[in-house]
């Protein structure tokens, strides 16, 4: 199996998207209910899977284009059909998943097997009935939206006008129309004229869960940007500047980086946003600008390496966060396949392990802790025996129970909150 | 074992000589840490353009961090800007250019590049000669600089070349039509063999792998240029770089 690259729920929280390193589209339906099954509720299985994109060449530039997938966005459904956006470093794709229960059986000019009838032996005129078959589902790539990113993709959003879309890249972000595949509108574009002053790039974007004119996008600086698409055709300048201001008594040569947004996610109700930077997470509100309304530390332990995690590189990983349906709880991972939880109320934090030896199915997870002191009590970890290649990117919420699905590495897990 | 966080301090003499003294130090100076860290960041950005596309946000976060360094070894004093003569005023833009770091997006002709990472590596040479304290500790970091100087140049010109290679050539392409008629049968007479090279040279890299940069390079021999007209010189010597860069695999 592949590196799990990208985790998304869709508007019913029925089925879940994940994409890979390879390019494969996996989709998870939940069971359900059903007399004869009733531990089944909420279980997951496999709905579907495809292979979304495949490695390109850019000859020009004599490059390989990977064919990871760096986000999945479902659409809202408006038929039978599913449809959702995937896109690797260059090329967005819109998915159609659809379900075939019913094969057309008695066609006149071919056989059963799909040969072409000789004329002759045709004698009579029937018509085609409709007989069930073996539930199949069938993806098919409905759109292709490709050239219009020099550099590598990083965010799609879904307007909520559900017509338009954008896809933001490390200088620019897109608009799109779903229905056409030949034309994108730039709207927000940082290139310098000379790529010499390059000092600042865009780390991800996304449009405004209700207002279809409203999007934000953040920076390498720590910086959020809220645009108006109403005030011009291109919204260089923002309408909104979210930055807080820097502590000078933590500053080190490694602020900059430490302070690079790597998500920034609208609550359901639009009000606030979140952003991930690489020790903690912050909720903003809409309204005010200069500081964050609650910040959360997600692993404040590491302060104190991030030289070495300079070194390895981890201190350039990129979490993702995610609000869970009522905006509630926020939801981030971190190392060792650890992933938090903070409900926003009660500040209550909780830190949890998705690995094969705490999860066993059914079974409650063990909230966990990384010893910061001298004194490592039992059951806690230290800082130094952490395994910093097992990292939690991507979480999802689903948008309205409390089911989580959390992606480590290759492997997939879904938590649910227990029932009594 | 991890080396511990930098924190600004403010610039102890003390603190150097008892850890030198120390011999096993248990806290690094801050100028050695410094240092290193500057060495280790350089050592990414040349990482960075053996991949296959360097990541634009990480590239531009290290770059940052080395300005930063920078501007601070030039406040404390610790860092000498030698001269260049042959481009004048240096500047500490020039010396760390994310230029070289955004290869794959590069816009402007190649040629003034070339310096940079020559004054960087000089002036460690020059500020570790004059700082006894971190002599021993340095040298092999000093040595770094240095070697991958001229890896930098090599790899970073195919790289920018190509992403030059449509310009240069749309360049080259306008010029020749702005050419006064005088001078048209010489043009011809030097660009006809070149644009032969040229279609040989596309075909040629259709089938061929990327990873042979360094090594071509280094054995191709540019084609010699013997177009009087000067004018079109510049236009062959682009065009040139273009054959040469196309050649490497």
């Amino acid at each position: 199996a592949d590196i799990i690259s990208t985790v998304e729920f869709n508007y019913s929280g029925d089925l879940l998207a994940t994409g890979d390193k390879g390019g494969r589209v996996v989709i998870f339906q939940r069971e359900q209910e059903t007399k004869s099954r009733p531990l089944s509720r909420g279980e997951y299985n496999v709905y579907s899977t495809f292979q979304s994109h495949e490695p390109e060449f850019d000859y020009l530039k004599s490059l390989e284009i990977e064919e990871k997938i760096n986000k999945i966005r479902w659409l809202p459904q408006q038929n039978a059909a599913h449809f959702l956006l995937s896109t690797n470093d260059k090329t967005i794709k819109l998915w159609k998943i659809s379900e075939r229960d019913k094969r057309a059986e008695g066609y006149n000019l071919k056989d059963e097997d799909g040969r072409l009838r000789e004329p002759f032996r045709v004698t009579e005129l029937r018509v085609p009935t409709l007989k069930p078959m073996d539930l199949m589902v069938e993806a098919s790539p409905r759109r292709i939206f490709a050239n219009a990113h020099t550099y590598h993709i990083n965010s799609i959003s879904v307007n909520s006008d559900y017509a338009t879309y954008l896809s933001a890249d490390d200088l620019r972000i897109n608009l799109w129309h779903l229905e056409v595949t030949n034309r994108s509108f730039n709207i927000v574009d940082i290139k310098p004229a000379n790529m010499e002053e390059l000092t600042e790039v865009i780390t991800a974007a996304e449009f405004h869960p209700r207002h279809c004119n409203v999007l934000v996008y953040s920076s390498s600086k720590g910086t959020i940007r809220l645009c108006d698409m109403r005030s011009s055709a291109l919204c260089d300048q923002h309408s909104k500047f979210f930055e807080e201001p820097e502590d000078p008594s933590s500053r080190s040569f490694f602020s900059e980086i430490i302070s690079s947004i790597s998500d920034v996610k609208f609550s359901h109700s639009g009000r606030y946003m979140m952003t991930r930077d690489y020790l903690s997470v912050k909720v903003w509100d809409l309204n005010m600008e200069n500081r964050p309304v609650e910040t959360y530390q997600v692993h404040e332990y590491l302060r104190s390496k991030l030289c070495s995690l300079y070194e390895n590189d981890c201190i350039f990983d990129k979490f993702e966060c995610c609000w869970n349906g009522s905006d509630s709880t926020i939801m981030t991972g971190s190392y060792n396949n650890f992933f938090r939880t903070f409900e926003r109320n009660s500040r209550r934090d909780t830190t949890l392990e998705a690995s094969r030896e705490s999860s066993k199915p059914r079974a409650i997870l063990k909230p966990r802790k990384v010893c910061t002191t001298g004194k490592r009590k039992k059951d806690e970890i230290s800082v130094d025996s952490l395994d910093f290649n097992k990292k939690i990117l991507h979480t999802a919420w689903h948008p309205m129970e409390n089911i989580i699905a959390v992606a480590a590495t290759n492997n997939l897990y879904l938590f649910q909150e227990k029932v009594n | 074992m991890f080396v511990r966080g930098l924190k600004r301090k403010c610039f102890d003499g003390e603190e150097d000589i008892e850890g030198t003294l120390a011999g096993i130090k248990a806290i690094p100076s801050y100028n050695l840490q410094r240092q290193s860290l500057l060495d280790m960041s350089l050592v990414k950005l040349q990482l960075c353009h053996m991949l296959v596309e360097p990541n634009l946000c990480r590239s531009v976060l290290i770059a940052n961090t080395v300005r930063q360094i920078q501007e601070e070894m030039t406040q404390d004093g610790t860092w000498q800007m030698i001269n260049t003569q042959s481009t004048g005023q240096a500047s500490l833009d020039r010396l760390v250019s994310t230029d070289i770091l955004c290869r794959s997006s590069r816009d402007q002709a190649e040629g003034k590049h070339v310096p940079v990472y020559g004054t960087f590596s000089k002036d460690f040479q020059s500020d570790q000669a004059q700082d006894s304290s971190e002599t021993m500790s340095t040298a092999s970091s000093v040595q770094a600089p240095r070697n991958l100087q001229s890896n930098v140049w090599e790899m970073e010109n195919p790289q920018e070349n190509k992403g030059n290679f449509q310009k240069s050539l749309d360049q080259i392409f306008e010029t020749l039509e702005n050419k006064n008629p005088n001078s048209v049968e010489d043009l011809f007479s030097e660009v006809d063999n070149s644009y032969y090279d040229l279609d040989t040279m596309l075909t040629g890299m259709m089938s061929n792998t990327k990873m042979g940069h360094c090594d071509s390079l280094e054995t191709f021999s540019s084609p010699t240029n013997t177009a009087s007209n000067s004018n079109c010189k510049s236009d062959l010597n682009d065009l040139d770089h273009i054959v040469e860069i196309l050649v490497e695999s």
